[in-house]
């Protein structure tokens, strides 16, 4: 017998809930790897210039080297996409990819279901920084980047020190210590954002800057930038697809991991090392899009169980094909504005999630 | 020799003595129930044979290395764990609770192999767990759930199983089932077996050599015979005691006396 949330889930296909679980997560990573692509070559082709899809495969395909399709579209096609849209999109699949692994990382380190990645404050300290770089420093870049993002980088990676330094007792660190000084240092920043923008109209600065980018959105605009953002979630992923052993074990309580074999503290300090790096990497170059970390590892779990082993590379490509999509949605559903992504995300995923939380006739158990 | 051995160990919560001077040693394929009284210090004297407490005082060997310098993953091989109350609160099927078990032979390097599927698989049929597999482990009763986890210790191939309370919240048929089991692998896969346990019956009729703490001392020790005494388990317990005895040669039967009874016929 099947466990009961993948039969009630699987239902309608049942030969699929028959499949046992090294077979099913290999047909997910194919299933998701085919939406990742399918949803980046789509997503390049919407907004003001539409270029039809096959037009961009032919693109992409010549670029590899290994095919000579004649062009058959104008080269100003090939500019928009690779000028414009590709680094654009690809920055969604990257920062989608981060929000989803670490959302999968916190969860299984707190044992909590509503952990996500901001769990521990960093989203408070990259608000602030982010705030702090729109009001003192408008003008400065740094690597290509401006002030807000890599002002948002480090308040993240500063709140997540500060915050686990704060929850460290006699060389532990309780998890329940570490969850209430996040939200605490979480919630002085968030104030602290809300009185640096009252007091933004005295420096004439425009409020809506800051604004947008607490409601999430790629700013991506040159490969230069998404390059290091890249190389940034590239070393968290690889880090964090070395944990899933550890993860599993945790989730049976510190104790029994430590029978396990588990270095508990040790194993806890790395999860919240790569957890961090890889928010902090994901919200400068997206602000703070909600939910994402939260949605898809829940939505995942609920399709393929809750094995770290399968579960982390599965949210890695589910959160990029996720993010691509409601990046390309908030770009075209109300022309000429652009929505940020942050609002997508919840009117997509809320919904989807509830829906998915119903056809499960049990408690849910993450 | 002893495969385990607790040499002039004391131990406290800051500061509140647990145990003090406790010498004690358990040699390999021992099947050993720690008894006392709830606060004796039973679940501490486990942690400290088991490396996740540290003595104050003295050392705890295994094997002649002290214990809390072995690494980690090395320990768990050695020694595996049944703690008293496992809460998951993913929605992991059995079979994956049993791999679990794996963890402490794994690596970064080093996957999940076949020689790991035949030691889960042996594991899962020692314990008659095979047919649950699928299921997600909060959703089994509490016997069955009791089984997996000591699937999930057997499965990480321990020369000593540690037990907390094995028998906890288990109606009467569970019991005997549990440590029927736990008495079989110790008999005939000389698994070292200590066990906490509450009740002084069961570990008269299923363990060869009981230890009895009280105020965290070790006021009795040998087999069922010697300890469960009505003056001994009186001292220990502060409350009068009836031995019934079997009469097949097994451990008298120890039941409270009680002071009500003796009234109601005085009535």
């Amino acid at each position: 017998m099947r466990s009961l949330t993948q039969v009630s889930i699987w239902s309608k296909y049942n030969h699929v809930s028959e499949w046992p679980p090294a077979l099913r997560f290999r047909a997910g990573m194919g299933l998701l790897g085919v939406l990742v692509v399918a949803s980046v070559v789509l997503a390049s082709g919407v907004g003001a210039v539409h270029v039809p899809a096959r037009e961009i495969a032919g693109m992409l395909l010549n670029r590899t080297g290994l095919f000579h399709l004649s062009q058959s579209w104008p080269q100003s096609d090939e500019t928009i996409i690779f000028r414009i849209r590709l680094p654009r999109v690809l920055a969604a699949a990257i920062v989608g990819a981060a929000l989803s692994v670490a959302g999968v990382l916190f969860q299984g380190l707190l044992r909590n279901p509503l952990a996500d990645p901001y769990v521990i404050g960093t989203s408070g300290g990259a608000a602030f920084g982010a705030s702090l770089g729109a009001v003192l420093f408008s003008h400065f870049s740094i690597l290509g980047f401006g002030a807000i993002p890599a002002l948002a980088f480090l308040g993240a990676m500063g709140t997540m020190a500060l915050v686990f330094r704060f929850s460290r007792v006699g060389g532990r660190t309780p998890v329940i210590t570490l969850l209430l000084v996040g939200f605490a240092v979480s919630v002085v920043l968030g104030y602290t954002v809300s009185f640096l923008l009252i007091v933004n109209e005295r420096f004439e600065l425009n409020t809506r800057v800051i604004y947008a980018w607490l409601l999430g959105g790629i700013w991506i605009e040159h490969w230069s930038q998404l390059g290091l953002i890249a190389l940034l979630v590239a070393a968290g992923t690889a880090g964090a697809l070395m944990l899933p052993r550890g993860l599993n074990a945790l989730a049976l309580g510190e104790e029994s991991a430590q029978h396990l074999g588990i270095r508990v503290e040790r194993q806890k300090t790395v999860v919240i090392l790569v957890g961090s790096l890889l928010t902090a990497a994901a919200v400068s170059a997206g602000g703070l899009i909600g939910f994402v970390g939260l949605i898809v590892p829940h939505f995942l779990r609920l399709l393929f169980g809750p094995d770290h082993v399968r579960l982390l590379p599965l949210a890695a490509l589910g959160g990029a094909a996720f993010l691509v999509t409601a990046d390309m949605l908030a770009r075209v559903v109300m022309p000429p504005n652009e929505l940020p992504v942050g609002i997508l995300t919840a009117f997509v995923g809320g919904p989807a999630f509830l829906l998915l939380l119903r056809r499960t006739n049990r408690e849910y158990r993450f | 020799m002893a495969i385990l051995s607790v040499s002039k160990v004391s131990f406290g919560y800051d500061g509140q003595v647990v145990l003090t001077d406790i010498t004690l040693d358990i040699g390999a394929g021992d099947r050993v129930a720690i008894l006392g009284p709830n606060g004796a210090g039973k679940t501490t004297l486990l942690r400290l044979l088991c490396g996740s407490r540290s003595p104050s005082k003295g050392s705890v060997f295994l094997n002649g290395r002290r214990v809390n310098t072995v690494p980690r993953p090395e320990l768990a091989r050695k020694i595996a764990v049944v703690t008293q109350d496992l809460t998951v609160p993913f929605a992991f099927t059995a079979r994956e609770i049993v791999e679990l078990g794996r963890t402490p032979h794994l690596g970064l390097l080093r996957g999940f192999r076949s020689e790991d599927r035949r030691a889960v698989d042996q594991a899962m049929q020692l314990t008659d767990t095979t047919g649950l597999s699928d299921r997600i482990v909060h959703e089994l009763s509490g016997g069955e759930r009791q089984r997996v986890v000591i699937a999930m210790a057997l499965a990480q191939q321990p020369e000593i199983l540690l037990l907390d309370e094995p028998t906890h919240l288990l109606d009467i048929a569970r019991q005997a089932e549990i440590l029927d089991l736990i008495t079989e692998l110790n008999l005939k896969r000389g698994l070292t077996v200590v066990a906490a346990i509450h009740d002084l019956n069961l570990a008269g009729r299923y363990f060869n050599r009981l230890l009895l703490l009280h105020g965290g001392a070790v006021l009795a020790e040998g087999p069922p015979a010697t300890v469960l005494r009505a003056e001994i388990v009186e001292e220990a317990y502060g409350g009068p005691v009836e031995l019934v005895p079997t009469g097949d040669g097994r451990p008298a039967i120890v039941l409270p006396a009680s002071r009500v009874r003796d009234r109601a016929k005085a009535l």
